[in-house]
């Protein structure tokens, strides 16, 4: 061993890898690599949305009729569900700070069902766009729509773009509540075993990143996909 | 990022504040705003996720300068993904 090496040699595990100066070095490089993985995935989204302003500028009519078709009051129960599940993270990663281990793993747990209540809500929604065929493929019928808004020109080939965007995009972002519920109930059997203390919490903090960014995304879906054509139709 | 703990009241507040913000956006989105409508609701949709990475994910106590050049890239390459592609659709129909 070099005596006069910064590096901490014989101290290994979770705590301090070796390759780390002290704790807040190995704090800042697993925050940095996070949050590049997190630029990474607001790029992913991004090209999604970018498809998503694209088609809307060019049939905005269709893009109208798709939008109000959905449950506005589904959508803000969802939003709210995601929010606090938000919170639980928040309140989670402070509990793992302050070395609360019960606390932690209810609020963890807490986190789960919130993540499971926004998934089996956005089931019972996809379930209600299969009863109205409104699922792109064969089956797929927009006469209702055509029958509501007679004011306006819907051509069921652009209509099939909406939803195809609307399942594309709700389906990647539950895409990615699913794995955060992998990673939460990870999260939720280390804690329970003890594993977390306020020397070491990153694993925490970097679920909850992953946890927030979720949410963050859906922040931008339910403007875009619910909110912005509710206004009349001429 | 050096241990900085919040209260759980500073939380509670956030999280009271996203609430309200997401039933502003829903009701405001029944009202005929004309062209607005859809600048409010990214408004405050902006608003939101700004009160989340701020404060939830720890962007403005203790994250290092390294992290925020991150997010802001991130964001940076975001902007030039929508604006120059709009800028193309957008104009098609000029010529």
């Amino acid at each position: 061993m070099l005596s006069d090496s910064p590096v901490a040699v014989e101290q290994h595990g979770p705590e301090l890898l070796h390759h780390f100066a002290d704790a807040e070095q190995q704090r800042d490089a697993a925050s940095l690599g996070m949050w590049l993985f997190l630029a990474t995935e607001v790029m992913f989204f991004g090209g999604m949305f970018c498809a998503y302003l694209i088609y809307r500028y060019w049939y905005y009519n269709e893009f109208a009729a798709g939008s109000r078709s959905l449950d506005i009051w589904l959508g803000t129960i969802n939003t709210a569900v995601l929010i606090c599940s938000s919170l639980t993270v928040a309140l989670g990663v402070r509990a793992a700070q302050m070395g609360k281990r019960k606390l932690l793993v209810i609020l963890l747990l807490l986190t789960i069902v919130f993540g499971f209540a926004f998934l089996g809500i956005k089931g019972v929604e996809w379930y209600d766009k299969y009863k109205e065929h409104h699922i792109p493929g064969n089956s797929f019928n927009v006469d209702d729509l055509v029958k509501e808004y007679p004011q306006i020109h819907i051509d069921p080939r652009h209509e099939q773009i909406y939803f195809s965007l609307y399942f594309a995009m709700t389906g990647l972002h539950a895409l990615h509540m699913i794995i955060g519920v992998g990673i939460f109930a990870f999260l939720t059997f280390h804690a329970w075993k003890g594993r977390y203390t306020p020397k070491y919490y990153t694993p925490v903090e970097m679920g909850g990143l992953y946890w927030h960014f979720v949410d963050i995304v859906w922040i931008y879906l339910f403007p875009l996909l619910y909110l912005i054509d509710r206004k009349p139709l001429r | 990022m050096s241990e900085h703990i919040m209260s759980s009241k500073f939380y509670y507040t956030i999280w009271i504040a996203l609430l309200c913000l997401t039933v502003i956006t829903a009701a405001v989105s029944f009202v005929d705003l004309g062209p607005f409508n859809t600048i409010v609701a990214l408004v405050i949709a902006t608003i939101k996720a700004l009160l989340v990475v701020l404060f939830f994910m720890h962007v403005k106590y203790t994250s290092e300068k390294l992290t925020k050049i991150v997010i802001v890239s991130a964001i940076f390459w975001l902007f030039l993904l929508l604006a120059l592609s709009m800028a193309d659709y957008a104009t098609r129909l000029l010529s």
